[in-house]
């Protein structure tokens, strides 16, 4: 065994998927990670981030080239490296039929901790996560976040030489998130463990001290969060819409000028956007017209999305969207309530998941659902579409009432889940016709819808591939094509952006506002709350009841002083817990 | 390759025990709570003893049979008397044949004895003759009841013979040997061991099928892999609460085939025993090696049923006799497990220890064990590449 201060030296690393189609998961990587310090990996979907994380725990081998983890050849000797390192896979693995503390108990005998270091570790990683009081409930009945914190403290219940996180926060609430981070980083502080975390989200990234951005396989550039702020340095503006437009609208414009416009994101009422090379203010009068426009300071997430699109725009496939219909623009003062819910009410048993809750969603709109993991978002969409029947309380969805005709509301809204709920083994055309064929349509208007939805969502090249082995952002965008088959009025989004990279989320809004301006009206939740600048209102719950209801503005003046959305919303779950005063306990609805 | 032994084999064994334990009782725990697995392993087991003991019996009983007197005589009548004191049919007696054929076609009767009009007049010359039509959709029960029928007939023979005072012909050998049988409910006594095969063989291969598999599906195989744990600590840990299921299906089926059905016992208790242990290894291996290929639970369980326990049931000679089937299946089934522990449970149960018979079965059972155990720990490697 070598002793060396790197935590992971690669040369030269490939790895090939037999059978995969493309090029290869990792090619060619070449890396080094000093000691004691918190790395992030970003990068798109399929850049390699998770093969190159397996590969560091021995998990696979590498085709070719040299890969040391703590000095020792991974390739060689996996279980030297796996005595040493602890991983949390994507998908931790807990034993949803065993209890928090049967969990515990069980990694710990499998890392060998002894019975009088254990009580004093479990102790401190219990209260780390806030679990002391639920160590005899079975895993499989904890709220998504909790589970990520029990999967965090089963890979932590003994001090490992170097921690792997693989999107540790996929589908995490904000609390949680930030729960998940502040124990991550007291363990750096206080063991100078090192830590290697791959992650969809910049603010997580900004935190480390060592960013790798990779893509298709390769390390696209590595430094510190500052140094990788330098590619968008000076190019950064904020855009204030002019009165009486909204900041999508004008968001909508500026990304699609992909020739002038690296990025462009609606940001606390204004638009955020970075200027392509040798842009003048001049390219952009028509685009901006009239809107007061500031240089604002660079971050993480400009530079990376910099880097990527340059990248993108050298290869020459860009994932762009038919914006045909961007001039369109429906007057959002349009008076007719599609969605009316008054006093909903929905208990399992006794516990009560919705209590009485009232909203109205107007035709067009785009309506968000925010809340923490086990707020009631999840049951209040599924009475919205019709899937569970409401305790009590009035519900209307296009003009049908919920409790007397299901059927004929259903027939108007269409329904994206948060899994990929479509026949893997179904080919594209197959799995549209058919759902299409569901709904009702007639043949000549389900040919027609089928063509239509196979060019707007750019499926027409993959249109006869099995849907189970499509890329991610193509399984997203056939899950969009589906529910739009029958063309309905109403289309619920449930956590449609978990997981996915930052440009294939702006492709994704890109195609709601397109939608919202033709007309459709969009019920959409998520866990990143910047997203909730794309809405026109929104909703936030936490344990079933509705904190705050109105427009993105409107939600952020209820929490004072609150810079953006994420604090706002933080701002706002923390105040009503602390006004209730119980004992809190985030129950999956 | 470059895997060294230390993936396997831990170099220090109270870690091994200690690591051993904790996924030993984490199997457990997970068996007891999954409802699912308790069904299969002890409410089936019982359902098929009550099914297979009571319900299935390859006898027929009251079977209904029409009866054609065509000829009137007392003669006539005499020897269908015959067939009206057994428990085993269930006479209607009609006048005309078309009668008897509309009875046949709508499933009412399973067979037709027909008494020809000239029937005492052939008879008279000695060479008379009764017309059995059997419904053949059913083979098991048509073989059953034409033994039945001519063993009456046979009887009615015999006891003429007898009476006139003359020596008749030795009645077919098979017949009695039929006959013989039935005077105890002899297929139950047949089926037991069978029914112990087919049990230990669901609980050994049908249910680990899935526990390999289900560890990759729900992904707590990685998360288990970046952990000091040996592959072989894995396999052993899924097998033992299952062996534990496998013996106590074992010993239900004992006691309701000696209490229930009062199988006899003519082997040793050790010898059943030992069989047994080493078939439900086989079974435990097999059941490993297809999870650990298949890594899909669902894919598992139908690879499970289609080579482990329908060839137990079909090819294993638990139902049929593979001394009357191709030599093709003939070759499959000598190549199944179920094969040879089928033959050593009917040979404690039925016939009695023999040496021979042991020695070969229990050394064909053992090479099975090590060849799949292997198999399922090669394909068991800690990684994740395929």
């Amino acid at each position: 065994m070598t002793t060396t201060a790197l935590t992971v030296d690669a040369k030269d690393v490939v790895k090939r998927f037999k059978g995969a189609v493309g090029g290869p998961a990792l090619n060619g990587i070449t890396l080094s990670i000093p000691k004691g310090q918190l790395t992030a990996l970003v990068g798109p979907d399929g850049a390699g981030k998770t093969t190159l994380i397996r590969l560091i725990a021995g998990l696979m081998k590498p085709d070719s080239g040299s890969l040391y983890t703590l000095g020792i050849d991974v390739a060689a000797k996996p279980q030297e490296v796996q005595d040493l390192i602890s991983y949390m896979p994507q998908r931790f693995g807990l034993y949803e039929d065993l209890s928090v503390m049967e969990n515990l108990n069980l990694y710990a005998d499998l890392h060998g901790v002894p019975m009088d270091e254990r009580r004093e570790r479990f102790d401190r990683m219990l209260s780390m996560t806030d679990m002391a009081a639920f160590t005899n409930r079975l895993a499989g009945n904890l709220s998504g976040g909790m589970k990520q914190k029990l999967g965090l403290a089963c890979t932590l219940v003994r001090s490992p030489r170097l921690l792997l996180l693989d999107e540790p926060t996929v589908g995490v609430d904000p609390l949680s998130r930030r729960e998940l981070w502040r124990i991550v980083q007291q363990l750096v502080e206080e063991e100078g463990l090192p830590v290697i975390v791959s992650t969809a989200y910049m603010d997580e990234a900004e935190r480390c001290k060592h960013v790798i951005v990779m893509t298709e396989g390769q390390v696209l550039a590595q430094g510190t969060p500052d140094e990788l702020c330098r590619p968008a340095k000076g190019r950064c503006f904020v855009a204030y819409p002019r009165e009486g437009e909204l900041a999508r609208t004008l968001q909508a414009r500026l990304i699609d000028d992909k020739r002038h416009v690296l990025d462009a994101v609606p940001e606390s009422g204004a638009v955020r956007f970075i200027q392509a090379g040798g842009t003048e203010p001049r390219d952009l009068e028509g685009i901006l017209l009239g809107a007061r426009c500031e240089a604002t300071p660079s971050r993480l997430e400009d530079g990376v999305m910099t880097l990527l699109r340059e990248r993108a725009t050298q290869d020459g496939h860009e994932d762009a969207v038919e914006t045909k219909n961007s001039s369109v623009q429906l007057d959002t003062k349009d008076p007719i309530e599609l969605i009316k819910v008054r006093d909903l009410v929905r208990q399992f048993g006794s516990f009560t998941a919705v209590a009485s809750t009232s909203f109205s969603v107007r035709r067009g709109e785009i309506f968000g659902l925010l809340g923490p993991n086990g707020a009631g978002k999840t049951t209040t969409f599924r009475m919205l579409c019709g899937l569970l029947p409401a305790t009590s309380g009035f519900l209307e969805v296009a003009g049908f009432n919920l409790r007397t005709a299901r059927a004929p509301a259903r027939a108007r809204i269409g329904y994206v889940s948060q899994k990929f709920a479509l026949y893997g083994n179904l080919s594209v055309t197959e799995n549209l016709t058919f759902f299409g064929g569901a709904y009702g349509l007639g043949r000549q208007e389900l040919y027609a819808q089928v063509e239509r939805a196979l060019d707007e969502f750019q499926l027409r090249e993959k249109k006869d591939e099995r849907s189970g082995e499509l890329p991610g952002g193509f399984k997203q965008r056939l899950a969009m094509a589906t529910a739009l088959i029958h063309r309905p009025e109403i289309l619920f989004l449930d956590e449609p952006t978990s997981g996915i990279d930052p440009l294939a989320r702006r492709a994704f809004w890109r195609r709601i506002t397109t939608l919202a301006a033709e007309g459709t009206t969009i019920i959409v939740t998520t866990h990143f709350m910047e997203e909730a600048e794309y809405c026109d209102r929104i909703v936030i719950q936490d344990a079933g009841r509705l904190l705050a209801i109105g427009t993105p503005h409107e939600v952020r003046s209820q929490a004072s002083g609150a810079a953006n959305m994420n604090e706002a919303f933080l701002e706002i779950i923390k105040k009503a817990r602390e006004s209730r005063q119980t004992g809190f306990n985030a129950v999956e609805a | 390759m470059m895997q060294t032994q230390s993936t396997w084999l831990p170099r220090n064994l109270s870690h091994f025990w200690r690591r051993l334990r904790a996924l030993t009782i984490k199997e457990f725990r997970q068996l007891i709570r999954d409802k699912s697995n308790l069904a299969i392993g002890i409410f089936l087991p019982i359902a098929l003893i009550l099914l297979f003991g009571y319900g299935l019996s390859l006898d027929i009983r009251n079977a209904p049979v029409a009866i054609v007197l065509e000829d009137g005589a007392p003669m006539a009548r005499d020897v269908v008397a015959g067939l009206r004191g057994s428990d085993y049919i269930a006479p209607r007696y009609v006048t005309t044949m078309a009668e008897a054929e509309a009875l046949m076609r709508g499933r009412q009767v399973d067979g037709i004895v027909r008494i020809p009009s000239d029937f005492s007049r052939q008879l008279a010359q000695g060479r008379g003759t009764v017309q059995l039509v059997v419904h053949g959709t059913d083979a098991a029960t048509a073989a059953s009841l034409r033994g039945y029928v001519s063993a009456a007939i046979d009887g009615w023979n015999k006891r003429r013979a007898d009476s006139a005072g003359r020596v008749s012909a030795a009645p077919g050998v098979e017949l009695v040997d039929r006959l013989w049988f039935n005077s105890a409910n002899s297929s139950t006594w047949y089926l037991v061991p069978g029914l112990i095969v087919l049990i230990m063989t669901l609980v050994g291969g049908f249910l680990t099928s899935m526990v390999i598999a289900r560890e990759w599906e729900r992904g707590t195989m990685e998360a288990l892999f970046v952990t000091p744990v040996r592959s072989l600590e894995i396999l052993l840990a899924k097998i033992i609460p299952y062996f534990a299921v496998g013996m106590g299906g074992l010993t239900l089926c004992l006691v309701a085939a000696r209490g229930l059905f009062h199988v006899p016992l003519h082997g040793s208790l050790w010898v059943l025993m030992v069989s047994s242990m080493l078939y439900l290894m086989v079974a435990l291996s097999l059941g490993l090696l297809i999870s650990a290929a298949a890594r899909n639970q669902f894919l598992a369980s139908q690879v499970a049923v289609i080579i482990t326990f329908l060839p137990a049931l079909m090819l294993s000679g638990f139902l049929f006799d593979l001394h009357n089937v191709p030599t093709g299946i003939q070759k499959v089934a000598s190549i199944l497990p179920a094969t040879y522990y089928v033959e050593l449970a009917r040979m404690s149960f039925l016939a009695g220890d023999n040496l021979n018979l042991i020695v070969r079965d229990w050394t064909i059972l053992i090479v099975q064990f090590a060849v799949l155990i292997t198999g399922a720990r090669l394909r068991t490697k800690k990684t994740l590449d395929r």
